[in-house]
């Protein structure tokens, strides 16, 4: 019995909402792909198995449709709309990112599917909604991203330089919100019985989801600007990332403000024998004696406050540039700071923290005999376990499968 | 009109956006979300609840403008919990919430005597969903973290960048929002079960675990073909590699910190391109095809920018528009949210009433449902707002038994 285990999820393949389709997959779902007869065009995406092209080796795909059972199904077909009604008859969500009238042409939109069957729960996703026009212009992850405000605030101090997505985001911010769409609407129609239409938008979605940009704007009408390796701001901020001895960076974090912190940074510089490279050391022996509040809103205005402060932060940087990245984040962290290592992915794959907590999941894949290592599960359900059931199916795996299901 | 979500009650512990936006979700859809906060600290767990974005410059514990957005149509209630009589009333709640939800760090429900197992005591079928940066199991459970901290270590600071510098990382807590998102899905998650079977359960949530999932395919290039991301002119994040597309990428224009994006897919988008910008490097055999163009990117980064740094960012992006490009010009907040008519038509950005600020916009909800849609009315609770409604509508209280329990430092 997993949380989504008796539901059935029909997913119109494309590739922006794929990993909306594997986060229900992974919860147990019953969730099937629909493609054109041709297959998705995301199955020929690199990086391919053992960096070969080639048919059912693209692990984008692999990646995105775990736990899946792929039907070919040409809705332009009359008989393959035939058979989509009747799967919709034995679907409780549909999600699809179709432009916008495409299924109204095929009658085969929410007010059709919904006669079919009731109770519905139709998830539409679109870059723009479902009332502008511009849903309708082509859009990548990248252009997407743009216009709705993460790039504006990512990049580095030299302006000169181009502002930066994070890749892959502009999608998956607006699978999350598809996904908890469809949590939301089954929670009432748990209660209500009744489904019904959503449409989510993946600008909107990034739009909501940049922080203070956006509230610094709403709020009091100021711009933040980007930063180096560290929140974009209304004024410039102190540096956070630090390169370490190893050649890797450090993000040092909020540098220590309580006794008992300065008290553990002085220690550290100590036992690596730094201290006498740090002129401020001085001044963590004072915050360690520090009494009463510390208060950070008047550095600047306390001699005292400023020179201690600033001593934290440089004894920060002074032993992230002498210890490696992974050992900053370790002392730094048994010290009580809240610091860490900047991981490449597959770095922070490999951490045993990772290991131990069961990231790892090996799946077989019985067509080439390999067990293979994938990512793991999100969050950790104590009874609804979190599972890749199956690898990502190959085009029309199932069709036969499924369709006998439908005509028993 | 009911909500989506008006059957549920939540006893929410959360704060700051990692814990506080996933309550926000649910609230929008009509959850009674009742926040408890501390009195003896007013509140101050939560750092956003005195800090800056302000109105007018006014500053104070109930006047924070990221906590007012963070919060909004939630009911927030004071417990002072060294007190025996405060740990009785949160009993009384748990006693009659769906859900108990926090993201401090680990060990501090238990130390107030309110851990999984404790409150599985009180409510059998409890949902109870800790969120924190490491999780409650592992061996980092006991270090902390913020938003920036997991983005560096789960690899999503590293993903951001150009070749040759240092990590650019995310000019905001990314996984702050995603962690709230991550949070969310938890929560309802463990209600569906609930609804299926009438079990309850904990869900161990940590950020950086949730960040860890969202590298796309980069971890089965990894640990199947040991392609690393810490290699040689990687990561490049303006370019795509997954699928590979050329041009791609973030170029400057006319003006002051002024840009656009651009890619093409496909052949189609290149020749449309070239339909546009008809200049003579265009027919260049280098960048012939697909292939010839990504082997010869930098070169052709350096031609577009050429041509796009002499006109706007929206000349271009009408022009590409108009054929059909890929195109997208990179929108200052004060674009996207005013001058950007989309969102302000999908009622993105909606008028909240707060006791002290007045009226003031907060982020919406990207989505809309047909029949129980969001929506947002009310601002983030001022410190202890609404104790006394709580304590008498909810637990039953008379208004002097909230009296008495308000002087004898309880609440």
């Amino acid at each position: 019995m997993t949380a989504l285990s008796g539901l059935r999820v029909v997913e119109l393949a494309n590739e922006r909402i794929a990993f909306a389709g594997k986060l229900m997959a992974d919860m147990g779902a019953d969730l099937i792909l629909a493609e054109p007869p041709g297959g998705d065009p995301s199955r020929d995406y690199p990086p391919f198995l053992d960096n070969k092209p080639g048919p059912d080796r693209s692990l984008y795909w692999w990646h995105y449709h775990t736990s899946k059972r792929a039907i070919a199904l040409d809705l332009e077909d009359p008989d393959g709309a035939k058979t989509f009604r009747k799967l919709i008859a034995t679907t409780d969500v549909l999600i699809e990112a179709e432009p916008r009238d495409r299924l109204s042409k095929l009658q085969l939109d929410y007010p059709t599917l919904s006669e079919i069957k009731p109770d519905l729960i139709h998830i539409a996703v679109t870059t723009h909604g479902r009332k502008d026009p511009r849903s309708d212009l082509p859009a990548t992850d990248l252009t997407i991203m743009a216009t709705s405000g993460p790039p504006w605030s990512c990049g580095y101090d030299d302006h000169s330089l181009p502002p930066i997505r994070g890749p892959l985001q502009g999608y998956q911010t607006a699978a999350h919100f598809a996904y908890m769409s469809a949590l939301t609407a089954l929670l009432y129609r748990g209660v209500s019985g009744e489904g019904q239409f959503i449409d989510v938008s993946m600008t909107a979605a990034s739009n909501v989801s940049t922080e203070a940009a956006t509230y610094s704007w709403l709020v009091a009408q100021k711009t933040v600007q980007r930063q180096t390796g560290r929140h974009a701001s209304v004024s410039p901020s102190g540096e956070t990332q630090q390169l370490c001895a190893d050649g890797r960076y450090a993000n040092t974090g909020v540098p220590p403000r309580f006794p008992h912190e300065f008290t553990a940074l002085y220690d550290w510089l100590k036992s690596l024998g730094l201290e006498q490279e740090l002129p401020e050391a001085v001044f963590l022996e004072m915050g360690a004696e520090w009494q009463g509040p510390f208060d950070l809103s008047l550095i600047g205005q306390d001699d005292a406050i400023t020179a201690i402060f600033g001593a934290g932060r440089a004894a920060l940087q002074l032993i992230a540039s002498s210890v490696s990245a992974q050992d900053f984040f370790l002392g730094c962290q048994r010290a009580g700071l809240a610091a860490g290592a900047v991981n490449s992915p597959e770095e922070a794959f490999e951490d045993e923290h990772f290991k131990a907590r069961g990231f790892h999941t090996h799946v077989h894949h019985e067509d080439i005999d390999r067990t293979i290592t994938y990512p793991g599960a999100p969050y950790r359900f104590e009874k609804t376990p979190w599972s890749i059931r199956r690898p990502a199916p190959k085009l029309g795996e199932h069709t036969a499968e499924v369709l006998a299901e439908l005509d028993p | 009109m009911p909500g989506a979500l008006s059957s549920f009650r939540i006893c929410d512990f959360t704060g700051q956006l990692a814990g506080a936006g996933a309550t926000k979700w649910l609230a929008s859809f009509g959850a009674e979300i009742i926040r408890i906060e501390d009195p003896v600290r007013e509140g101050r767990w939560d750092i956003l609840r005195g800090t800056p974005p302000f109105i007018d410059d006014r500053r104070g514990i109930d006047l924070g403008g990221a906590f007012n957005n963070h919060n909004t149509d939630k009911l927030g209630i004071t417990l002072n919990l060294r007190d025996e009589k405060a740990k009785e009333i949160l009993a009384e709640l748990v006693r009659v919430s769906d859900v108990v939800s926090e993201n401090f760090a680990k060990g501090v429900l238990e130390k107030w005597g309110f851990g999984y197992n404790q409150l599985k005591a009180i409510k059998p079928d409890i949902v109870y969903v800790s969120n924190c940066g490491f999780g409650h199991v592992g061996p980092y459970s006991d270090f902390r973290t913020w938003g920036p901290i997991v983005q560096a270590v789960s690899g999503l600071t590293f993903s951001s960048g150009l070749p040759g510098l240092e990590p650019a990382g995310w000019g905001y807590s990314f996984m702050d929002h995603t962690g709230a998102y991550y949070m969310a899905m938890a929560i309802m998650l463990a209600l569906l079960h609930r609804q299926k079977t009438g079990e309850g359960q904990w869900v161990d949530l940590a950020c950086t675990e949730s960040a860890l999932t969202l590298h796309g395919p980069a971890l089965l290039d990894w640990t199947i073909n040991a392609n690393p991301m810490r290699r040689e002119g990687s990561p490049h994040s303006n370019r795509n590699q997954w699928p590979p597309m050329a041009p791609h990428g973030i170029y400057p224009t006319l003006g002051n910190d002024e840009w656009v994006a651009i890619a093409c897919r496909n052949k189609t988008d290149w020749d449309a391109l070239c339909s546009v910008i008809q200049r003579p490097w265009l027919t260049d055999k280098v960048f012939a095809t697909l292939e010839d163009r990504l082997n010869h990117q930098d070169a052709l980064d350096q031609h577009l920018s050429d041509w796009t740094k002499d006109q706007t960012k929206y000349e271009i992006e009408t022009a590409l528009q108009n054929v059909r490009v890929p195109v997208a010009a990179v929108l200052t907040p004060e674009e996207r949210i005013d001058r950007d008519p989309a969102t302000g038509s999908f009622g993105l950005w909606p008028t909240v009433q707060h006791r002290e600020m007045g009226e003031v916009r907060v982020d919406g909800q990207p989505v809309h449902f047909s029949k129980t849609d969001w929506e947002m009315t009310h601002g983030a609770p001022c410190l202890s707002e609404h104790t006394m409604d709580v304590l008498t509508r909810v637990l039953g209280y008379s208004e002097d038994d909230v009296i008495q329990l308000a002087s004898e430092g309880v609440i």
